[in-house]
Order: C-alpha cells, then structure tokens, then sequence
C-alpha cells in the first residue's frame, strides 16, 4: 500500500518505537546489570550505564557459579542445555521426517489408524502427561541423564504433520520416475526427498532448537544433580530467596548467557529459515 | 529394441471398471499412440505398462516376457512424464545419470552415455543447470535424455507435449518424430490431441470409455473409421454425423424433415435408421444433395468453416469447410453436395460402421 499520510507515519513510528522498547528494555537493564558490582546492582536507584566487571562477572559465572543456591559452573550447564537441545531437535527431525514418509509413501494395514494416533499425541503435550512421564523415566533410571532429558520431548505431531504436508505437495510423478529410474523406497527417501526438504529441516531445527533449550518443568523435574542442571534451570536455583541473598550481578549474566546460543541459531539460519517458511522449491 | 504386447488388459478399481480387456502388439521400432478423451483409461493403460499401476486381468509382454509381476525397473522401460518429473535438486547431467548411477553404471560409461544424449537433444551447453533454469521445451527435452541414456526396450510418453505451448509443441512433435526415426526405439505415445496422434502415430489406437475402438494407421483410421466414437474424434472439425432415417428405396435419407439425396442408392440400409457421416472437407457448397441454413462463418484464412443447420428442429448442426471464397450470408439457404465415396455409415443402435 502506498499512502503519503505524515501524521499516520508518525504514529506508526511511535507505536512500533514503543514496542521496540518494551522489549529491548528489560534486555538492556538485565544486561546493565550483568556488569555491575552486587552492591552496585542493590543501591537505589540502580545506575543505568553499564559498568567495568563484565569480564569478572561473566568470568566467574561461566567457570564457578554462584556462591547462593546452586553451585554449578555455567559453562556446564551451557553444555546441558546445547546437548538437550540438540538431541531434542534432531531427535524430532529424524523421527518426524520417517513416520511422515511413510504416512504419505506408504499403503500399510491401520495407515489411518496409526496416522489418527499421532494426531492424538498433539493433545498431549509434556505438562499433561508430566506424572505418568516421569514415573516412566524414573523407573528407567533415566533421571540425571542426556537421555531422560531429552527422550520424553522427542516425539512430536507438529512436525510430523509439517513434513507431511511438505511430502504432499511433492509432485507423484517424482517418485514414480525415481521408481522407473530403479531407485527403492530408502533410496527415494535419500536421494531426493531429503534433499528436497532441506529448507523444511531448517527451519524446523530452528524452531525445535528454541523449543529444547527453553525447557523448563521437565528439566526441572528429571535434573537433581547440580552438574545436569541446564541453564534454565540453574538461573531459578540460583534465586534462592530475598531480594539481598541472591549473587543478582551473576545471575544477570547468567541470564545474558542463556539468551546466546538461541539468537544465534536464529540469525545464522534466519535465511533458510524463511525460505523454509515460505518457499516451496519444487 | 522390442515387441509389445497387450493381452486383454483389464483394469478396475474395486468394482468400477476403467480398462474393459485391450489388445494389442506393438512391433519392433514402432511408434503407436494411444488416443482419446480424458478418462478415457489411456493413461491407466500405460501405467499398467510401465507398471505404476497394478494390472488386474490380462498380461503384458515386453520382449517376450511377461512382465505383470515385474517392478518398473526391471521392466526396461523409460517413461517421459507430462510435468517432466525432473528431480529439481539435481542439474541436467544428474537428472539424466541419476537411473545409471543406480544401477551400478561406471562413472566413464555415464558420462558417456549423458554426453551423448545431450549431443542428440542439443543439451550441450545446459547440463550444470538446474530445471528451473530451464524453459519448458528444454525441460522436455531433459525427460526424454533422462529416458534415453538408459537404452530402454521401450520408451513410453504420457502427454508429454500438453504443458507447451502452442508452437513449441508443433516443433516437439517433429524433434520427437526425428528422435524416433534415429533411435528407432518401440514407442508407446498417450495423448489427447488428435493431431499429435495422426501426426506422430505409425499406427493409432483410439479409445473410449476403457475400450479400444479402433487400432490401425492414421490413414486408414480417417478414411474408415470403425465407430461413429472415432468418426467424431479424429479430424478437425469432426465429422458431420447425422441421425437418420433411410427411405424404402436406399436412395435418400430422412434428417429430422429434412431430404438429402444420395449420389448412390444404399440398398442395405434401405428402410433403417443409422447415423450417415460426411467429413466437412468433403462436403461442397453449390451442390444439390441438401439445404442447409447457414448460422455463421469462420476464417481460418485458407479455410472458411460454414457452420450451419438443417431440419425443422434446428438442432442437426453441420460444418462444411470451404474455400476461402466462399462467404455465405448468415441466415441464406444454400445447397450442398458431396461424391458418392465419401459417406460413412455407422448402426442407429451399435454405432458400428456399416458397409453400404
């Protein structure tokens, strides 16, 4: 639309400035306040320009961690939380990748049954089956471990569904010439499907990614052992209570730790991301 | 190089019935389209050869060997899809080794094989290139190298030409006709378009409704068509098929009231309904046989089309295709005559051509 209103775009600007603000704000003051001293951080008002510890803070909190509540490094919880996040997304691509394939590919007895089933699962998310869930990973003596973590949040109807309908929109004559040309289901799958849906994967690692690293009731529940907390989870044990008791100045940069590897992910695949969004490149 | 063979062919879908038992032989080296209107089952029919769909009754021969049971790959076949079907990830050069590849070929007898290819179709200079970098005729192009690199026994072409354009595909048809004529590979060709079929096929099959109605050269299938199906669909504009009624004496003919005078008398059809077909080219204007009322006239330059009517109800309409003089006004009554050969007639009731 092309509209040549000044007053409009002046109130566009300020309702947009606004929310920029609203965001970055808090942001800017979590970060102001990751490099200040505690005492610093405590007096009132607390400044608003930031200070000269950044290295000391984010020195301390990545190598020993707070002196309050839990004791962890950081850096390994940056590690816990980049492994769940991992197994969680890929975990989710392989799996959701394999049962749209055969949904869309393949003529099985109970297709539509088993189909309906993961449809179900879309209802279920983690926090309604979280009792059941955990008694079953209790008594698999997964608790404190990579696999405890991530296993119960692997299975996922939305990206199922998402490569699904990727699949359908890929032309049957594709397969039928891959039939021709001699190449086997698997093979299809690799060689031209896989390939095909590389922007979908993409973009869904994005998505999934986030979804992982910003776990917080499982982690909370499976994790008792402060070397597999992640970092989410170690952000709340390192509040202990009252306003005074807590290392503010380290959980702060705590806090600008945790929000890192997430935007990163986000900007270095923002480009296939949106392709994968929006693009269909058949 | 190879024979093809249908025998009774039958394909359904649960109870509904699609391909009602065709068959046929494809010789060595020959070119034969299949032919029809949509729906018809003629694309049923060459998935079935290709074996993309299951072939419920009959058999199929390639070869001598009866390949029902047979995967796609094994049957040595290559088939060339409407939408081309390029895997749109791979350039030119590995759309076409892609099958070879598969099949365990050495790296040295792929190139060789794709150059070759791309030599005969002119892809020289476009095998790093993706398909959507391509035009539509250079993408057809690409199907056909990715169906000939593999030296098939039989090629087969399911509309190939549909997603062109008007003149890119007249100029397929002859490319296609020249790849023939050089590789001369046993061809089995689905199409809707008349045209391509009298033009490509050596030989034609047209169908209708799941049946073949009709397997014999272009020749042969314009000047006798066995039904009164493939009277109407081969040529262009369809022959004139008029309901009538033969008088007593086999000389003249009822249409809806109204009289047409045969140059010959059909003694056996005397006193019997049937349909009384005439092409529009051989119809003449100027001739007494008949009235017609003109309703319009259209131009194709060379040509002029007199669309008109004949009978009291106004709703036997007839073309006749004229020269380009010819301007009759709309509305003007004008006589028409035709020789005696070139009538057809086909059965009131099993629309089978009759011999008169």
């Amino acid at each position: 639309m092309v509209e040549n209103r000044p007053l409009l775009a002046v109130f566009t600007h300020v309702v947009l400035i606004a929310g920029v603000i609203a965001i970055a704000f808090p942001l800017y003051v979590t970060f102001v306040a990751s490099s200040l001293t505690l005492d610093e951080i405590l007096a009132v008002p607390m400044p608003l320009t930031p200070g000269h510890q950044v290295t000391t803070n984010y020195g301390r909190a990545l190598a020993a961690g707070s002196t309050q509540g839990s004791a962890a490094p950081v850096a390994r919880m940056l590690f816990n939380s980049l492994v769940m996040a991992l197994m969680i997304s890929i975990g989710k691509i392989a799996i959701s990748i394999l049962s749209a394939f055969a949904v869309v590919y393949f003529r099985f007895p109970l297709r539509k049954f088993f189909f309906w089933t993961i449809f179900i699962t879309l209802m279920l998310p983690v926090e309604v089956r979280i009792i059941p869930t955990f008694k079953v990973v209790a008594d698999l003596g997964l608790l404190n471990s990579y696999v405890g973590l991530s296993l119960p949040l692997i299975a996922s109807a939305t990206a199922t569904f998402l490569f699904r309908q990727f699949f359908l929109t890929v032309p049957d004559e594709l397969a039928e010439a891959a039939r021709i040309d001699g190449a086997g289901p698997m093979r299809f799958f690799r060689d031209i499907l896989l390939p095909l849906s590389k922007t979908s994967i993409a973009a869904l690692f994005v998505i999934q990614f986030i979804y992982g690293w910003n776990q917080y009731l499982w982690p909370l529940l499976v994790t008792t052992e402060e070397s597999m907390y992640t970092v989410v989870i170690g952000i709340k044990r390192m509040i202990v209570g009252g306003d005074a008791a807590n290392d503010w100045h380290l959980v702060m940069a705590t806090a600008m730790l945790a929000l890192l590897p997430p935007a990163l992910v986000v900007m270095l695949m923002q480009k296939w991301f949106v392709k994968g969004l929006v693009e269909t490149e058949k | 190089m190879a024979t093809l063979e249908l025998r009774d062919v039958k394909k359904s879908y649960g109870n509904n019935a699609v391909v009602h038992g065709v068959s046929m032989n494809v010789n060595e080296s020959e070119f034969v389209v299949i032919v029809g209107p949509s729906g018809c089952g003629k694309s049923t029919l060459l998935r079935m050869v290709a074996g993309l769909e299951e072939i419920t009754g009959g058999q199929i021969v390639i070869a001598g060997r009866v390949v029902n049971d047979l995967e796609p790959k094994d049957r040595d076949i290559a088939m060339v899809f409407q939408n081309y079907a390029l895997y749109p990830h791979m350039n030119v050069y590995e759309n076409m080794a892609y099958g070879l590849k598969i099949r365990g070929m050495t790296k040295q007898e792929i190139d060789s094989r794709v150059r070759d290819a791309g030599k005969i179709l002119e892809l020289g200079a476009l095998l790093e290139r993706k398909p959507r970098q391509l035009s539509g005729g250079q993408r057809q192009r690409v199907a056909m190298g990715r169906a000939i690199v593999r030296h098939p026994k039989v090629f087969l072409f399911d509309e190939p030409l549909s997603n062109l354009d008007a003149k890119l595909r007249v100029q397929m048809r002859l490319e296609l006709q020249k790849l023939h004529r050089r590789l001369g590979v046993t061809s089995l060709y689905v199409t809707h378009d008349q045209v391509e079929a009298m033009t490509l096929g050596q030989r034609i099959i047209v169908m209708n409704a799941g049946r073949a109605e009709q397997i014999g050269t272009p020749a042969e299938i314009y000047a006798r068509p066995a039904t009164a199906f493939v009277a109407s669909f081969i040529g262009s504009p369809p022959m004139n098929l008029l309901k009538a009624t033969v008088a007593a004496d086999g000389a003249s003919l009822q249409v809806d009231g109204a009289n047409i005078v045969l140059p010959r008398a059909v003694p056996a059809l005397a006193g019997r309904a049937a349909q009384f077909g005439v092409r529009p080219e051989d119809l003449r204007i100027g001739g007494n046989a008949f009235q017609i009322e003109v309703d319009m006239v259209e131009s194709l330059g060379a040509d002029h089309l007199i669309h008109g009517h004949l009978g009291q109800s106004g709703q036997q309409a007839l073309i006749v295709r004229a020269g380009p003089d010819a301007n009759p006004a709309a509305g003007s009554q004008i006589g028409v005559g035709f020789d005696a050969g070139a009538t057809h007639w086909f059965d009131g009731t099993t629309n089978a051509r009759v011999v008169a």
